[in-house]
């Protein structure tokens, strides 16, 4: 009788080491994503909010915007790229130092990562254009909207006016 | 042609909805009252996997002739396109590569009907109720809502093409792989809700559901690897995993799939974690759906996610939801009556594997958070957001530090209650050697923590993987080879997980370089000397391209080798794709990318990494599927085995 006791209690005691296992693994797991999240989060800024409200320099973040047309620019003999991004109502001066993707090209949505430098300029650490040129990143689309070049309801402006969508002086 | 298809596709959805319903009652019914109709489950099965075959043909057929009056052939085939990616353009949209995945589902269905005379009669009709409950699902969400034969009229004169990016070789065969993982698992969940329906879990179910557990992680390796692999060498941007939505919908299955595999042992071996090994079995499957819902229905803002239509991604959403919400409620509903067996110690290989399940289940959680938070975010918080690698690593390579540390004393560990002193005192070569790498690596590489600590971690798992097998055999190759084929198979996949980790690891030590260059201009990666010549033209099938010749010196300045990075541009889509040059000696890959070419400056923008160990990634992944192969030549799982399944998917005929 007793003997069955001490096993059942065995049993119990066994059960809760797994049990704590478990916790001890999930509850590391809890603690790692939500120090990880507070650190690690990227939040994206349109040309706009970062002329409302320029970000922290350093501070990792995404940006979106057609690429304006005939500003991309290239120093002699450096492989650095220097454009400027558009959301219709404000520009972002961008420099990039690395291969473009291919179907990077001016009047093109673009998104890239990277931080504000202590200029105002925005150091990309990488530049993703999509592989599909009628493509418009939602970020882009979203931003656009936002400047008013598209009227929400209403289809995109079509890809070949893009690059027509100069800054509007003023707004 | 396409019109035998679809009604083929037709006909074996009405057959699918049959096999859902028919055997389930039969089994109600008991062994003698339902026989007959537990005995149609297989001719539906059968049946079905013809009709979806000659489907796939049919489809097959239409892509090999190039027959643009089929709308899916002309929106992603074209007459040039060399023959091989023709036929592989079949997968290669949306339409095609569901179709393939209904192909396998029911090529499972089939296996399971053929292969499963062993099974009882009633387990036997309830696997097949739910694989035809499954098949239902896929079946009519693609005649609903994306039918690849949809005619078009006027006939075009020529196709729309396959982006170029997937005519390659390494793409072309990573759908099937991938989604033969997928549809794996898919029979492990029809098992596991088999299970819940008769209330019973055994020894025997345990061995009824390992190979095809096997089968599906294999495969389901074998494609992450291809899809890893052809990221490497054809995106052009020198990395292997980028973290991206997409990677992580089918990174998620594997970590729970290899969870189960090692779950499901103990279930064979010692009757006792049932209950979370059925569970284990229903998430598997569900983030198999979950990555295919995620992938085509377009909700995810991924780097190479492909065109997407919001009603195809509610109907995938329904089926996510009954499929994953009815496989949880029964489970929350049948699983008490499971009685809990088997008790060990908390030192015990059980115990090492309810830790090992414990880790990848708490790896796969925190790849989860960061691959859906995001779209939470959009939807209810409306902030556009981005979950980096940075995240991505600084969870998921904690959580894998005291897996990949506990790995070799699990392994030696034995069933129920075990000796951990002995099992370390056995392991003190592997941790000698470890910590030589460590000492070695951190001088050598002046301190670079992370990627030594990977380097040491690697050498711990071979040579514990090692010195476990040699002392099962006791250093012999007679006795080696007489080993059950299982443990062999665990020493194989453990091995290949080392590799892996030495290549990852490897990859920590890359270095890069960027330079504007014209013609005779050098540059210097980490020692190695690269002289550019100049950009030629050259005509491909279907493209045309521009290439730049660099030459790799030695010190003297000859040379050494050239290498040919191309950017080609494929007129008929209007894109443009970079080829990347690689050069491999196994222990480093020099990896070379032209960029823009500038020519008001007659100069070209080169980019150059040294990758050391890249391919060991691969080589690793190739090892741990070779062991799950070994694994599945058991004896053991020989009698009943789908064998079938290794030979992939079954051509089907094409009239």
């Amino acid at each position: 009788m007793s003997q069955t006791r001490t096993l059942a209690a065995t049993r119990r005691r066994r059960r809760l080491w797994i049990l704590l296992l478990a916790g001890l693994g999930l509850g590391t797991a809890t603690a790692l994503t939500l120090t990880a999240f507070q650190d690690n989060l990227v939040f994206f800024h349109s040309p706009s909010d970062i002329a409302a409200r320029p970000p922290k320099p350093g501070q990792a973040i995404r940006i979106g915007g057609l690429v304006e047309a005939g500003s991309v620019r290239r120093a002699d003999g450096n492989p650095e790229v220097a454009f400027r991004v558009t959301d219709g109502a404000n520009v972002l001066a961008v420099t990039y130092r690395g291969v473009l993707p291919d179907l990077f090209r001016e009047g093109q949505g673009v998104v890239a990562n990277g931080s504000m430098d202590a200029s105002g300029v925005f150091r990309a650490r990488e530049v993703l254009a999509r592989h599909d040129e009628t493509y418009m990143p939602p970020e882009v689309a979203d931003a656009l909207k936002r400047a008013g070049h598209w009227q929400p309801g209403q289809p995109p402006p079509p890809a070949a006016t893009w690059n027509t969508l100069a800054p509007r002086p003023g707004s | 042609m396409a019109e035998l298809g679809h009604f083929a596709l037709a006909l074996a959805g009405a057959l699918a909805i049959a096999q859902s319903i028919l055997p389930l009652i039969g089994a109600r019914l008991g062994e003698v009252r339902g026989a007959a109709l537990m005995q149609t489950g297989p001719a539906c099965a059968g049946v079905t996997f013809l009709c979806v075959g000659i489907a796939f043909g049919a489809l097959m057929h239409a892509y090999a002739t190039s027959d643009f009056s089929v709308a899916n052939v002309a929106q992603n085939s074209h007459s040039l396109k060399p023959f091989l990616y023709k036929l592989t353009g079949t997968w290669g949209n949306h339409e095609g590569s569901l179709l393939l995945w209904v192909l396998m589902l029911a090529g499972c269905s089939a296996a399971v009907a053929a292969f499963g005379n062993n099974l009882p009669a009633v387990l036997r009709a309830d696997v097949l109720a739910v694989l035809g409950m499954i098949a239902t699902g896929f079946l009519l969400f693609t005649l609903l809502t994306s039918n690849p034969f949809e005619r078009v009229f006027p006939v075009p004169e020529e196709g729309r093409d396959l982006n170029p990016l997937l005519q390659d070789p390494g793409l072309a065969f990573h759908p099937p792989f991938l989604y033969a993982g997928y549809v794996g698992f898919s029979v492990a969940f029809a098992f596991a809700c088999a299970a819940l329906i008769e209330g019973r879990v055994d020894a025997t179910w345990g061995r009824w559901v390992r190979p095809w557990v096997l089968a599906a992680w294999l495969l389901l390796t074998l494609g992450i690897a291809l899809g890893s692999w052809w990221a490497y060498y054809e995106l052009g941007w020198g990395g292997y995993w980028f973290w991206d939505p997409v990677e992580n919908s089918s990174f998620m299955p594997w970590l729970l799939g290899t969870a189960l595999l090692h779950s499901a042992i103990v279930v064979e071996k010692r009757e006792a974690l049932k209950v979370w090994t059925i569970l284990l079995a229903i998430l598997s499957f569900s983030m198999s759906l979950l990555g295919t819902f995620l992938v085509r229905s377009g909700v995810l803002n991924s780097v190479h996610a492909f065109a997407a239509d919001p009603r195809r991604g509610v109907f995938i959403l329904g089926l996510l939801v009954v499929a994953i919400g009815g496989g949880l409620a029964l489970f929350a509903w049948r699983a008490p009556a499971l009685q809990p067996k088997g008790f060990f110690a908390p030192i015990s290989r059980e115990g090492a594997l309810v830790l090992n399940n414990v880790l990848l289940a708490s790896a796969c959680a925190a790849v989860a958070i960061g691959t859906l938070y995001p779209i939470f975010a959009d939807l209810l918080l409306g902030a556009r957001i981005t979950v980096g690698p940075t995240f991505f690593n600084a969870t998921f390579l904690p959580m894998m530090a005291p897996l990949v540390l506990a790995l070799p004393v699990g392994a030696m560990l034995s069933w129920k209650r075990a000796d951990l002193a002995g099992a370390l005192q056995r392991l003190w070569l592997a941790a000698a050697i470890a910590a030589a790498v460590l000492v070695v690596g951190l001088f050598v590489s002046g301190l670079n923590v992370l990627p030594v600590l990977g380097l040491a971690a690697a050498a711990w798992i071979f040579c514990g993987a090692v010195i476990e097998i040699g002392g099962r055999s006791r250093w012999s190759l007679s006795r080696l080879v007489r080993l059950p084929r299982a443990a062999i198979g665990m020493t194989v996949a453990h091995i290949g997980l080392a590799v892996s980790t030495a290549g990852i690891s490897g990859m920590g030590f890359a270095a890069e370089q960027i330079a504007l260059l014209r013609p005779g201009e050098t540059m210097e990666v980490s020692g190695t000397i690269i002289r550019f010549e100049g950009v030629t033209r050259a005509q491909g099938p279907n493209y045309t391209a521009e290439r730049a010749q660099l030459e790799v010196l030695n010190p003297d300045r000859t040379v050494r080798f050239a290498m040919q990075p191309e950017k080609r541009f494929f007129p008929s889509q209007r894109m443009t794709t970079t080829e990347a040059a690689i050069h491999t000696n196994i222990m480093r890959d020099l990896y070379a990318v032209l960029g823009d070419v500038v020519p008001e400056q007659n100069a070209a923008v080169i980019r150059v990494h040294v990758n050391p160990m890249a391919p060991w990634i691969w080589i690793g992944a190739v090892v741990m599927a070779l062991g799950g192969v070994a694994s599945l030549s058991d004896r053991r799982h020989r009698v009943g085995a789908p064998a079938r399944r290794r030979a992939g998917p079954v051509p089907a005929p094409a009239e």
